[in-house]
């Protein structure tokens, strides 16, 4: 994905800029407001079930989150099973992607997708097909973010 | 409680306006997207400004994936109060396993109900 | 005497003896379905996967060829045939099928050209008497190998192209009475590299190629555009069909844009949410063998060049942050 402008001969990018006049430009502010009030609307979703696991079943503020989570990924599985998950994306793009939702969605669906080839090599060796990048970066950001952390307040004295 | 249920609308949406404007914008995959912004959250929980986002917008901080970040952070962090330098290590998976275990379980789970529809 | 060009001409006459074509169900609601000669009502074709789906259609697509002629599988010397799947093996696994004795072929969307050039050539040197050829598509193999499962919630930009499900095959033959559609000439395509790398603007990347063929085939029979009837294009869809348009009134090419179509675009009906138009191997193979081998037969059009465009990448291409070379194919047929 890195901008490979510097390597593109003359020709290239006289056809770069040409060819940019004839795309269709995306339309970037209707993307947006999709995405807005359809990623606020699964967090809505969310902060309900935290409401209903505090109240009706003695959560804390600070645990609720491992049940709505649950969930919300549970509420994907049946959106992505039932063929809904990818007109919702279609139409909210980033709004369907960015919550917990997407990454279940992302998850279920490269499962369904490849137990054609069984279920060990298909269904296991594929199921983080999109997530993995996710849950890598995650794991090794958080980890850099706390020894960095950790290292400046061992030295400067919390 | 009206109040967090408006905050985690606005605040989620605008979290997922954010991921819209890298889609459109930046022309990132959803891959990087994703990438980036639970590097985001990573950051912000290091920063301890997290923290604060989740007691005043709720589900808005805790639904999109930045709270993915956020939470394998905080668990090194908790850790590392602990157990000292190791804890980076041993605590990553504590607060986040949940989300992590449902993905896989449920994904499972959906490769033995659903076919793919197209 | 050997030829020193890119472009075959074809005395022996060639022609197209019987064509199948089969579609989807997205299909079915398109723009030119009643030329399909089957369509199937899902995706799976009762299969358990994809992949073996997509060998169905091609079986279906060759064995309604046949039966137009009452042929059997013995009558066919050689199957010219590919798909866009790693290794073609839906076309490999319908080769194993009718056994014929089989050629695989693989220039993404422009199979369909490269197999009907090859076909004619073949025919018309008298290397057989009767060959099968053709291409094929599915929605979901494709989305499966290039992009992200089908479920996935992935949002398609507005120069995405929605790739066929269908596969057109034609049995090609010596004649002995027209009229016939018949390959009169065809020019073989060279890669072309303009620099565009996005996975989701097939048609940007592809337009220089069908322009540069149209200009050698022109250039190579001293054919005027106007002999034409119809320049069709396989998927350069809206936008590449707009960029080429450009091209041609920069490269003084008079090529009207009546008289300028792309098969992407004709396969779909305006209400189908199929952003730029359609594209795969099997799109020109359907639009062709069904839609416009009808118009030719009845009399809307007596000379076609049909250009189909391949873009020549791979998921793993793209990811080592290469650009998208193209290369694409021309056939003119005439019907006499």
């Amino acid at each position: 994905m890195a901008n490979k402008n510097q390597n593109k001969t003359p020709e290239q990018k006289a056809y770069d800029q040409f060819e940019k006049k004839h795309e269709m430009k995306r339309p970037v502010l209707k993307n947006c407001i999709r995405a807005f009030w359809v990623g606020g609307c699964f967090c809505l979703v969310g902060q309900a079930l935290t409401y209903f696991y505090i109240y009706m079943f003695n959560f804390t503020e600070k645990t609720a989150g491992n049940p709505t989570t649950a969930t919300m990924v549970f509420l994907s599985m049946l959106l992505t099973g039932f063929g809904i998950y990818d007109h919702i994306g279609q139409y909210a793009g980033a709004g369907s992607a960015v919550p917990v939702t997407g990454f279940g969605n992302s998850v279920v669906s490269a499962a369904i997708e490849h137990r054609t080839e069984g279920y060990v090599l298909g269904v296991g060796g594929n199921i983080f097909k999109l997530a993995g990048t996710v849950i890598v970066f995650g794991v090794f950001s958080a980890f850099v973010v706390v020894l960095i952390r950790t290292v400046v307040m061992m030295w400067g004295g919390s | 409680m009206l109040a967090m249920f408006f905050w985690a609308f606005v605040v989620g949406g605008l979290i997922c306006v954010i991921g819209q404007l890298l889609f459109d914008v930046a022309k990132l995959s959803p891959g990087h997207t994703m990438s980036v912004l639970v590097t985001a959250g990573a950051i912000l929980s290091g920063l301890g400004l997290y923290e604060p986002l989740v007691n005043f917008a709720g589900a808005g901080a805790t639904i999109p994936i930045t709270s993915f970040g956020n939470s394998l952070a905080t668990g090194a962090m908790q850790e590392v109060q602990r157990h000292g330098i190791v804890g980076v290590l041993t605590g990553m998976f504590e607060v986040t396993s949940s989300g992590i275990s449902a993905a896989i379980i449920f994904g499972f789970i959906g490769s033995l109900l659903f076919k793919p529809r197209g | 005497m050997p030829a020193k060009s890119q472009t075959w001409t074809f005395t022996n006459r060639p022609a197209i003896l019987s064509t199948g074509v089969v579609g989807g169900p997205f299909e079915k609601k398109g723009r030119i379905a009643g030329d399909f000669d089957r369509f199937f009502e899902d995706l799976w074709i009762g299969e358990d996967s994809y992949e073996k789906a997509q060998r169905k259609l091609i079986e279906e697509a060759v064995s309604i060829a046949l039966k137009k002629r009452n042929l059997k599988e013995t009558d066919i010397q050689f199957f010219l045939a590919g798909d866009l799947i790693n290794q073609i093996t839906p076309t490999s696994f319908a080769a194993r099928t009718n056994a014929i004795p089989y050629v695989g072929l693989f220039s993404a969307c422009a199979t369909s050209m490269e197999s009907l050039a090859l076909a004619a050539f073949i025919i018309n040197h008298g290397g057989a008497e009767k060959v099968l050829a053709g291409a094929s598509s599915h929605n979901t193999t494709t989305e499966k190998q290039f992009r992200y499962p089908t479920e996935y919630g992935g949002q398609k930009p507005p120069t995405a192209q929605w790739t066929v499900t269908g596969a057109g095959f034609a049995v090609v033959g010596t004649e002995e009475n027209g009229p016939a559609p018949r390959i009169t000439s065809a020019t073989i395509g060279k890669v072309l590299d303009l620099g565009i790398s996005d996975p989701f603007n097939m048609g940007g990347a592809m337009a220089p190629a069908a322009v540069d063929t149209i200009e050698q085939h022109l250039r190579e029979t001293g054919r005027d555009p106007s002999y034409y009837d119809l320049i069709v294009t396989g998927d350069l869809a809206k936008i590449g069909r707009s960029i080429a348009l450009d091209l041609f009134k920069q490269k003084n090419l008079d090529i009207r844009s009546e008289q300028f179509q792309d098969c992407g675009l004709m396969v779909y009906d305006k209400s189908q949410p199929v952003q730029a138009g359609a594209s795969g191997a099997g799109c020109s193979a359907i639009v062709l063998y069904g839609h416009l081998l009808n118009e030719m037969k009845k009399g809307r059009y007596q000379k076609i060049l049909l250009v189909a465009t391949g873009a020549l990448l791979s998921p793993l291409s793209y990811q080592q942050g290469e650009t998208i070379p193209c290369i694409a194919h021309a056939c003119a047929i005439e019907y006499l």
